[in-house]
């Protein structure tokens, strides 16, 4: 007796809460369901307007039936970048001889003082017989980037206009996306990074952006090449395009298939295809964003020697010179 | 004293000798160094390490995965010797839980440690993204700690419960303490029913997920480019090393607590046989991967491939790379083979080294790697070319690894290290029986 009321009850439970479940279901489908009705029969204004369609037709509206689009003003998200834009560089290697002014100048505005630069010229020889070229080297900005792929928390992300930035303000340090990467581009603040800056931190902290990469650095993140949206918002190129002697590196945009090197600005597909473009580790299938031209009657590559330092990539502050502390 | 006493006596918790003792003041010592140099890494930053941006990963993660392969001597010992209804796996049953939840909970201790910002850590599951390994690793090993726990505590209520009404008299204060952790169990049918069926549960899990783990420990290494570590050899590679890994770690602990208990009548010589079975089926399935590894690229090998295998062959890695896969591996895979290899005392010797040598084996397989990146090494200082752990990253290490040896020492201390309930039943002492009819 005792037990069949149990199960009674217990089935009245069950069927109760699946009747509210229904109904609150039902609810909101009704909710829908009037909205719906109500966008079918917009009250007629008798005003018309003028308006072309998709296929160019011109063709006359009820004024009531036209909405405001609020594409127009859409807010600038940082993660999804410059709509439109596909940035690009490439890298012609003949021009190249180590001058190194790309790396000084990458250093000094992006405040690198760690023992890593984030742009580097490589000395490559694949073997004894080939011929050694000087390869400067940055981030790929792939548009399949491993790094991306293994960050656990999208600290490291990338954008609609090719750039893979990273927010050190989400970083864990994990250094996942450092060993990710095939072209050991990224680099990692051990310590607290000893940056000077000119303006007082608060403002740098304000201005604390992924698209100004080591401004500040943070410890405990990674840092890396970021292709300087800072300065492409100005409509200016990256420190290193402007800074080098030589005109090694060509910046633009693939969708406007335009890259200039400051001096010269050329059509990305000719350039590439004059020169036999190539990108780097291109069967590991990571589509990098940067190009590279072949070292063909290349700049004599001793000259570069007397600037190559193997195990340095940042200069020191002199150490006699007395150094303000940063605060 | 009844033979029922004597059993609880014999497998039952006992004080700490002298020599327990000291062996506890050591490893707090160990603990309370690792503390202070963690402390100091956490405000420096881990410029302490030797690790830089080449070497990005060091001893932390190599000895992570070691604790994580360890771990899985739960899934082997208790789940699969279960299954296949193995019945010498009885006495080391108790002891492969404890192994197995201290070495988890020290895995993700560990992992922790690696990280340069855990201040952030909460950002794993707020910004968590499933495509990341690290991410499956945020979700197995909890729910590995967890499964180990309940696997450790669940077959362990009635040893409570025995426990709570032993010391009824003796240490009320001690009773009521096993009587809180006893959940009233009382070996009433509806006890024993649930209990019977959640630890099946937890034995049919505890496979499928020491697979997954150790898998996903394994994909940490091989979603990435680099040479030495993109292998699709690598998922079971890894598993075979963790069984080697576990077994030998639980040989050695089960060797040390039968020598200190006294336990020679209950953990027999045929048992540590079986087990010498057992453990050399994993030393030469893992030998087989190891080969698949190491010997068949040989003949394919691309440039960086070659020459990653060539510094592990005879370069800067071979000393270690022979002594770990010579004495840690195929050594005793033959050695086993031999019937006076399998007695306890020369088992325990040969399990203690496969310990040693599994540790290193994952030292050598994080480190070489990531020191032949495919381009050059250029532009840094020359000791970032080169990596041994700092004094920091031993001492750190060596306090997680005395972690867990305390969480090991400590749940003996207080847990009977095999089933008196099943000892009891299979000896028909029948104690427990008599109180359920009651």
């Amino acid at each position: 007796m005792e037990e069949q009321q149990k199960d009674t009850r217990r089935k009245f439970l069950n069927n109760g809460w699946k009747l509210g479940l229904a109904s609150i279901l039902g609810g909101a489908a009704l909710a829908h369901l009037k909205e719906g009705f109500a966008a079918e029969g917009p009250e007629s204004t008798g005003e018309t307007v003028e308006l072309m369609d998709t296929d160019g037709n011109i063709i006359e509206v009820d004024a009531a039936q036209v909405e405001e689009m609020a594409a127009a003003g859409q807010a600038y998200e940082v993660r999804r970048g410059m709509p439109g834009r596909k940035f690009v560089m490439v890298v012609d290697l003949a021009k190249c001889q180590n001058a190194l002014a790309c790396q000084r100048s990458c250093n000094k505005h992006h405040f690198v003082t760690g023992d890593n630069a984030w742009l580097k010229v490589y000395k490559m020889q694949e073997t004894e017989d080939t011929a050694p070229y000087w390869m400067p080297s940055l981030c790929m900005h792939c548009d399949q980037p491993a790094c991306v792929t293994v960050c656990p928390v999208d600290a490291t992300f990338k954008r609609e206009d090719g750039l893979v930035l990273i927010d050190n303000d989400r970083c864990v340090g994990c250094r996942f996306c450092m060993a990710a990467c095939p072209y050991s581009t990224r680099v990692f603040n051990w310590s607290e990074p000893k940056q000077e800056f000119e303006m007082d931190m608060d403002m740098v902290h304000q201005m604390h952006s992924p698209e100004h990469a080591g401004m500040p650095s943070v410890m405990g993140t990674v840092d890396k090449c970021d292709f300087c949206p800072h300065q492409a918002v100005k409509g200016e190129l990256p420190h290193c395009v402007t800074a080098c002697p030589n005109g090694v590196f060509y910046f633009g945009d693939k969708n406007e298939d335009t890259v200039t090197n400051g001096n010269d600005t050329v059509r990305l597909s000719k350039l590439l295809e004059d020169n036999a473009g190539y990108r780097l580790f291109e069967d590991l299938g990571t589509e990098p964003s940067v190009y590279y031209l072949p070292p063909k009657d290349r700049l004599p590559f001793e000259e570069g020697l007397d600037n190559y330092n193997e195990f340095q990539s940042v200069e020191k502050p002199d150490q006699t010179e007395e150094t303000p502390e940063a605060s | 004293m009844s033979r029922y006493e004597q059993l609880i006596k014999d497998v039952g918790p006992q004080k700490f000798s002298l020599k327990g003792k000291l062996w506890m003041a050591f490893l707090l010592l160990l603990i309370i160094a690792g503390i202070i140099a963690y402390a100091d890494q956490l405000i420096k930053g881990q410029e302490v390490t030797n690790m830089r941006d080449y070497v990005l990963w060091g001893v932390y993660i190599s000895n992570f995965v070691f604790f994580v392969a360890t771990s899985f001597v739960a899934a082997i010992v208790v789940a699969v010797l279960r299954l296949t209804k193995s019945e010498w796996r009885r006495p080391f049953v108790r002891i492969a839980e404890i192994v197995a939840l201290a070495c988890i909970v020290m895995a993700g201790i560990t992992i922790i440690i690696d990280m340069a910002r855990p201040d952030r850590m909460l950002n794993l599951f707020i910004h968590a993204r499933l495509q990341s390994p690290i991410t499956w690793d945020v979700i197995i090993i909890p729910t590995f700690i967890t499964v180990s726990l309940l696997l450790l505590y669940f077959p362990l209520l009635p040893d409570l419960a025995i426990l709570r009404d032993y010391y009824e008299k003796i240490k009320p204060r001690l009773s009521k303490t096993y009587g809180f952790f006893a959940l009233k169990w009382r070996w009433t049918e509806r006890q024993v029913k649930i209990q019977k069926i959640s630890v099946r549960l937890l034995v049919l899990m505890v496979i499928p997920l020491g697979l997954i783990l150790e898998s996903i420990d394994a994909y940490l290494f091989s979603t990435t480019y680099r040479v030495g570590w993109n292998s699709t050899n690598f998922g079971p590679y890894f598993i075979s090393g963790a069984m080697v890994s576990g077994l030998g770690a639980l040989i050695t602990v089960a060797y040390i607590v039968r020598k200190n208990k006294q336990l020679e009548t209950y953990m027999t010589d045929y048992h540590f046989d079986k087990m010498g079975k057992l453990f050399q089926l994993a030393c030469l399935i893992y030998l087989y991967f190891n080969i698949n590894e190491y010997v068949i690229p040989l003949f394919t090998s691309s440039q960086a491939e070659s020459e990653h295998l060539e510094t592990l062959l005879r370069g800067d890695f071979a000393i270690p790379f022979w002594i770990v896969t010579g004495i840690g591996l195929v050594l005793p895979a033959i050695l086993l083979v031999f019937k006076t290899f399998r007695k306890p005392r020369s088992m325990y010797l040969i399990a203690i080294i496969v310990v040693i040598c599994a540790w290193w084996k994952r030292y050598l397989i994080v480190t070489p790697t990531l020191l032949h990146p495919y381009l050059p090494i250029q532009g840094v200082p020359e000791s970032w070319r080169h990596y041994f752990p700092s004094l920091h990253e031993w001492i750190i290490t060596s306090a997680t690894l005395a972690m867990a040896l305390l969480i090991i020492t400590l749940i003996i201390r207080y847990v009977p290290v095999m089933s008196i309930d099943q000892l009891a039943a299979d000896q028909a002492l029948g104690e427990s029986q008599e109180k359920a009819a009651a």
